[in-house]
């Protein structure tokens, strides 16, 4: 035992150093920015690579941002969208997933293999048909529309997902809840706390493309009351070019939720894509 | 045990939601631009028009110039993803499962995946500022050289999405049963011989799937380069890919008029690109790929 240890100790350190070596290459990039976001632009400039000091510290590109941006209801709105985009991806992609999984008739696996195709579908290259329809229904420039068309994007992986986890689900339980005169909707609602983990984890993998998105943003919701986060970001850099306080701030303030939400449902998230993906 | 008329019935009350939202925001969309791509609706009124879109795109030297300029990007955009995202991926996913790190890979793992995490728009600009030569860490202008424009947008994204693979391939190495690994020790091998001879090939088919959801995803990009060079991305239009070139078409931009039609149907060739491959995958590839079952 005692020579293993001493034999694997060299191999230990290397993997050691090259992980390390991984991880601030993934996140100094990261922390340069919103150490700089808290700097004046001659801080900015005079030193790039140096923590901001009593000279060079100033929250003026904070205070810019909130003056000259739309910073607040950016946020409301992407959290809006994010959020009624989970519940009914979430809501919708159960309810599909649990009745594939439990009605086995001719027609279901059919059914689940028109939702699975979906998982490889760009919905992006649908945009034409989706702003022509939107606009038909006159919900064109409005959250609505962004909430639509992500469930309908998100859908498919949740229901894959979901339907691994409701597989899982032992029969007993559920024969025991019919003869104990539960009907079909009691029946699911008995399960759901045994699929709870699956619930986190189509909630942790719907979070971020949604929130992250550029492209449905700038075609479906582009006025300025309803840019979401990342557009209102983009709009924002290209209009303050030469404000680099203000523009390190933007970045900083777009950045750091969902940073801090991934931090707290890795787990979950990782869960998600590997399962959702892999079968 | 439940009847079958009540089984349809159950069936169509919880799926038909999940459907009706599918169908309309999803799948009708993508068909119905497929049908567009056949009509020219630009007088008012639309006409069929049979393959005269798609003869347009192809030939007329005012679009097919750069839809082919385009393609060709994309499709280095998509190769540098593969050729640097697959073997850093698969190190990192070793690493973290060479079983002498102990606690500290959960650490490593969600701080390698941040990346990932932030917005394509917030990655593009935090690498212009790094690597703007004021700063002085890159003398050279690399955005503004045609030669070089286009590698390095490709590796901010592969900066950012490296931890996808790594994810992938790293839940498939732990997948793998310690008895496995256990016999493989006792006859021997060392933790190279190991890896190559016994994990790597029981995590292969994941390469497929990489590869294949990586080929989607950039053939499907877009945001990146809009974010940094906007929709007719520069220099000289070295940086455009299928996705800017498709925004440019319906959407129109300082050198184009829009195209309802014309955009379509770069939505139909796309969507023709990404089916192809993905239908050769799943017949070719999949069917070769043994996935052992353990």
């Amino acid at each position: 035992m005692h020579s293993s240890t001493v034999r694997r100790r060299p191999g230990a350190i290397a993997a050691h150093a090259t992980l390390i070596v991984l991880c601030l290459g993934a996140i100094v990039p990261i922390v340069v920015v919103v150490m700089n976001s808290f700097k004046t632009t001659q801080g900015i400039f005079g030193a790039p690579f140096a923590f901001p000091d009593a000279e060079t510290f100033s929250v003026q590109g904070y205070l810019n941002v909130f003056a000259r941006g739309n910073f607040l209801l950016n946020y409301q709105n992407s959290l809006i969208v994010t959020v009624a985009t989970i519940v009914a991806t979430v809501v919708l992609g159960t309810l599909a997933a649990w009745a594939l999984v439990e009605y086995r008739v001719p027609v279901a696996p059919a059914l689940a293999g028109f939702f699975v195709v979906g998982i490889m579908l760009p919905i992006r290259l649908g945009t034409v048909p989706l702003l022509k329809t939107m606009q038909a229904w006159g919900i064109n420039d409005t959250l609505l529309a962004l909430v639509l068309v992500y469930t309908a994007m998100q859908l498919p992986l949740a229901i894959a997902l979901m339907s691994t986890y409701f597989r899982a689900v032992p029969a007993e339980l559920k024969e025991a809840a019919r003869i104990d005169g539960a009907g079909e909707w009691r029946t699911m609602w008995i399960v759901l706390p045994i699929v709870r983990v699956g619930i986190a984890a189509v909630a942790s993998i719907t979070m971020l493309p949604v929130w992250n998105d550029l492209w449905f943003p700038l075609i479906l919701a582009p006025s300025r009351g309803n840019q979401t986060v990342t557009l209102g970001v983009q709009q924002f850099v290209g209009q303050f070019q030469s404000d680099y306080p203000a523009l390190l701030a933007a970045l900083t303030l777009g950045a750091i939720p969902l940073v801090i939400l991934f931090a707290v449902f890795s787990r979950q998230y990782i869960a998600g894509l590997t399962r959702g993906y892999g079968r | 045990m439940i009847r079958t008329a009540t089984r349809y019935r159950m069936l169509a009350m919880f799926v038909v939601p999940a459907l009706a939202v599918y169908v309309a925001f999803a799948v009708y969309p993508l068909l119905s631009s497929v049908a567009l791509s056949f009509f020219d609706s630009s007088g008012g009124s639309s006409a069929f028009v049979g393959f005269g879109n798609y003869v347009d795109l192809f030939a007329n030297p005012a679009t097919s110039e750069r839809f082919w300029n385009a393609l060709g990007n994309n499709v280095e955009f998509f190769l540098i993803h593969l050729v640097v995202e697959l073997p850093v991926g698969l190190l990192i996913a070793a690493l973290l499962t060479s079983g002498r790190l102990r606690r500290s890979v959960a650490i490593y793992r969600t701080l390698l995946f941040i990346p990932a995490t932030l917005s394509v728009v917030i990655v593009g600009f935090l690498w212009r500022l790094i690597i703007n030569p004021l700063w002085g860490l890159v003398p050279f202008p690399l955005l503004g050289n045609e030669l070089t424009a286009l590698p390095t947008i490709s590796l901010m994204s592969v900066w950012q999405y490296v931890g996808i693979p790594m994810v992938f391939l790293y839940t498939a190495l732990l997948a793998i049963p310690e008895e496995v690994v256990e016999a493989a020790r006792i006859d021997g091998a060392g933790g190279w011989t190991t890896f190559w001879r016994v994990k790597f090939p029981l995590i292969a088919p994941q390469f497929g799937l990489i590869t294949i959801l990586t080929y989607i995803w950039t053939f499907n990009g877009f945001d990146i380069v809009y974010a940094l060079n906007g929709s007719a991305p520069g220099p000289n239009y070295s940086t455009d890919i299928l996705g800017t070139f498709f925004y440019r078409s319906f959407f129109g931009s300082s050198g184009q008029v829009a195209d309802l039609d014309l955009g379509a149907t770069v939505a139909s060739v796309i969507f023709a690109i990404i089916l192809v491959t993905c239908a050769a995958y799943f017949w070719i590839v999949q069917r070769r790929l043994k996935t052992y079952e353990l």
